[in-house]
C-alpha cells in the first residue's frame, strides 16, 4: 500500500512533519514496514486542506491530532 | 518616504535584464517561440531610443542588442562553458598594463630603467619615464623599484574580478577579453564587475519558458521551482510570500526549498566525514571546479553529495518521475553543473535571480499587489548555507544530533582566494583543519553573479533572519519524511 504525505510548504506549516512522525511510529508499532510504502509529495494541489494525505491515489485530510483514527480507520482497514 | 528598495546593483543588470524579459515576452505571446529574425526589431526598440544613451551610436547599440537577445537563446552552443564574452561590447576598454604616471619626479637614479630586463624604459627631455609597450611584457619589475609609486598596473575590472586568472587579452586588433575555459570555473564574477556588460552568462530563459507553455498548466507533467536559500536576501521591495506567488503565477506547480536538499546534504556530509577523516564540501559547483581544474590531486577528497539543489531534485524526481525541475538562485556555475553526468538527467533547467525577475515583468505580474503564499520546509540551518560559514555550522550540527564520533574542525573558506590557499595548504598536508567549506563567491552564495542586488552585511542578516523564521529547529526532523 501506498501512503504519500504532501510535504509542500503549506501541508508543512500544518504539521505534515507530525503526521510522518506519527505513520511511522504507527507503522513500527504494527509492525507493517513491509506492507506500508510512506512517501512524501510536494503539493498535492489541495493546499486549503491540508495536511493532505493519500492512501493509494485516495486523498484524505490529515492533521496531526487525528493522525491515529487516520490510521485505524483508512490504513488498517484497507490492508 | 523612505526611500524605494532598488531593483538592481547595476544599469549593466537593468540592461541585460531588459532584453530577457522581452525575449520572454514575445516567446509567451508567439506560437512558435522566440524568433530573432522576426523579433529583432521590437526587442532593440525597448532598449535602444532615438538617440545614443550607451555607446558611440544607435547602430552600435542595435549591433550589442542583438548579442545580447543570442546570450539570452542560449549563446555559442559549440562553447560549453556558460560563461561568454560579448566582443564588440568589451573593445571601449582600454587595458594599458603598467603605465608610468603623473607621479614621476624625473628622478636620476632611475631604478625602473635599471630593474627592466627588456630594455622598454625609456626618458623625455624631462628625465621622466616611459614604457615601451612594444616591448613591455608586464612584468610589474619597474612599478616595484619606483620609490614614488609612479608606476601602477591598470588591469581590466574583469581581469581584476578573475581570481583564477582566466581572463586574457585577445593578441588580435580587438584584444577583446578571452576567457580561458580551461581554468574559468563560471562564477560569474568578471561578468558583475565589467562595467560595460560584455560579459554575461547564457541564458535557458527560453527553455524554461517553453517547458512551462508545453506543461499546459502542470496537465501534461509538473514543473517544480527548486529556490536557493539566499532568495531571502533578494526582492527587497516585496516580500519572500509574493515572490512564491509570483513563481506559482508564472506556471510552476509548486516551489521548494533548496536549503531542503542542504539539510540532506549536512545529513549525510557528517557522516561521510565521520567516516573518511577529511573532506571538501561539494555544494558550490564553481569551487569543485576550481578543484578539479587548478588543484586535480585533492579531487578525491571532494564529498560524494550531490548538490543541496541535486539532492532535493532526486527526491522530487523519484517521487514523481515525469516531473521537471528549474533550479532558481543566485549562481552562475549552476548552469554548468547541470552539464554533469550525475546532475543533467535531475534539474532540467536553471534561472538565475535576474532571470526570475525578468521573466516575472515578462508576464506583467505586480509583485507587490500579489497574496503571499508560503515557503517552509526546510531547517535553520538549511537555510544558512546561503552565506559564508552555514555549511560548516551545519554539518557541526548535524554530527551532534546523529552523535557521531568525529574529530570537527572545520574552516570556512570565503571567496575563491581563500579556498585556493587552503587547498594548496591541504595538498601539501599542513592544513590542520579538516573539513574545507568551500564557496567561490566572497561572502557564500549570497554575493552570487546572479543576485539583484549584493550588500554582503544586509545579506547576511536577512538569511540570518530567514533562517530563524523555519519551522524546523533540528535537521533530523526537516529531512524526517525524505529518509
Amino acid at each position: 500500500m501506498k501512503v504519500t504525505v504532501c510535504i509542500g510548504s503549506s501541508c508543512h506549516l500544518k504539521g505534515s512533519r507530525q503526521v510522518v512522525e506519527g505513520l511511522q511510529s504507527l507503522i513500527a508499532a504494527h509492525n507493517l514496514k513491509d506492507k506500508i510504502d510512506l512517501g512524501g509529495k510536494f503539493c498535492m494541489g489541495n493546499c486549503q486542506n491540508g495536511v493532505s494525505v493519500t492512501v493509494d491515489d485516495q486523498l484524505f485530510s490529515v492533521s496531526p491530532e487525528t493522525v491515529e483514527s487516520f490510521f485505524q480507520n483508512e490504513i488498517i482497514t484497507r490492508l | 518616504m523612505a526611500k524605494t528598495e532598488k531593483r538592481f546593483d547595476t544599469k549593466v543588470q537593468e540592461l541585460k535584464y531588459k532584453v530577457l524579459r522581452e525575449v520572454a515576452r514575445i516567446a509567451y505571446q508567439s506560437d512558435n517561440g522566440f524568433d530573432m529574425a522576426m523579433s529583432f526589431n521590437d526587442v532593440a526598440k525597448v532598449i535602444v531610443g532615438p538617440k545614443p544613451t550607451m555607446r558611440c551610436c544607435i547602430y552600435k547599440e542595435r549591433a550589442i542588442v542583438g548579442e545580447r537577445i543570442k546570450m539570452a537563446c542560449g549563446g555559442d552552443k559549440n562553447n560549453p562553458n556558460v560563461i561568454e564574452v560579448i566582443d564588440i561590447a568589451c573593445d571601449e576598454c582600454p587595458a594599458s598594463g603598467y603605465q608610468v604616471s603623473q607621479d614621476c619626479r624625473g628622478c636620476i637614479a632611475h631604478r625602473c630603467e635599471e630593474a627592466c630586463s627588456r630594455d622598454a624604459i625609456y626618458f623625455d627631455e624631462n628625465q621622466k619615464a616611459h614604457i615601451d609597450k612594444s616591448k613591455c611584457v608586464n612584468c610589474g619589475a619597474c612599478a616595484k623599484v619606483c620609490p614614488y609609486s609612479a608606476i601602477s598596473n591598470y588591469k581590466r575590472p574583469c581581469e581584476k574580478a578573475c581570481k583564477v586568472k582566466a581572463i586574457s587579452m585577445r593578441e588580435d586588433e580587438s584584444h577583446a577579453a578571452h576567457i580561458n575555459n580551461d581554468k574559468c570555473i563560471s562564477c560569474g564574477a568578471c561578468e558583475y564587475m565589467c562595467p560595460f556588460g560584455a560579459i554575461v552568462d547564457k541564458s535557458f530563459i527560453l527553455k524554461v519558458v517553453d517547458m512551462l507553455k508545453k506543461s499546459d498548466n502542470n496537465k501534461n507533467y509538473k514543473v517544480y521551482a527548486v529556490v536557493a536559500p539566499s532568495i531571502s536576501s533578494q526582492f527587497r521591495y516585496a516580500k519572500l510570500g509574493q515572490v512564491i506567488s509570483a513563481i506559482k503565477e508564472i506556471g510552476f506547480f509548486s516551489v521548494v526549498e533548496a536549503a531542503l536538499g542542504a539539510d540532506l546534504v549536512a545529513y549525510k556530509e557528517a557522516q561521510e566525514l565521520a567516516e573518511k577523516g577529511f573532506l571538501t564540501s561539494s555544494c558550490c559547483p564553481a569551487f569543485v571546479d576550481y578543484i578539479k581544474k587548478t588543484v586535480p590531486k585533492m579531487a578525491e577528497h571532494i564529498s560524494s553529495n550531490l548538490s543541496p539543489m541535486a539532492a532535493i531534485a532526486e527526491y522530487i524526481k523519484q517521487q514523481d518521475p515525469t516531473a521537471k525541475v528549474v533550479f532558481i538562485g543566485p549562481c552562475t556555475a549552476k548552469k554548468k553543473e547541470i552539464q554533469d553526468e550525475r546532475v543533467a538527467p535531475l534539474v532540467d533547467s536553471v534561472l538565475t535571480f535576474e532571470e526570475l525577475q525578468a521573466l516575472i515583468d515578462s508576464r506583467d505580474i505586480d509583485l507587490q499587489s500579489l497574496p503571499e503564499d508560503v515557503l517552509d520546509n526546510a531547517s535553520y540551518f538549511g537555510r544558512i548555507f546561503a552565506r559564508s560559514g552555514g555549511l560548516a555550522d551545519a554539518v557541526r550540527e548535524s554530527i551532534a544530533e546523529q552523535g557521531l564520533e568525529c574529530e570537527y574542525n572545520p574552516i570556512s573558506c570565503d571567496g575563491i582566494e581563500e579556498c585556493r590557499m587552503a587547498l594548496l595548504k591541504a595538498s601539501k598536508g599542513v592544513l590542520k583543519e579538516n573539513f574545507i567549506e568551500g564557496m567561490a563567491c566572497v561572502g557564500g552564495c549570497i554575493g552570487g553573479a546572479g543576485c539583484l542586488t549584493h550588500e554582503a552585511n544586509k545579506d547576511k542578516n536577512e538569511v540570518d533572519k530567514y533562517g530563524k523564521e523555519a519551522l524546523e529547529k533540528k535537521i533530523t526532523d526537516a529531512i524526517r519524511v525524505l529518509n
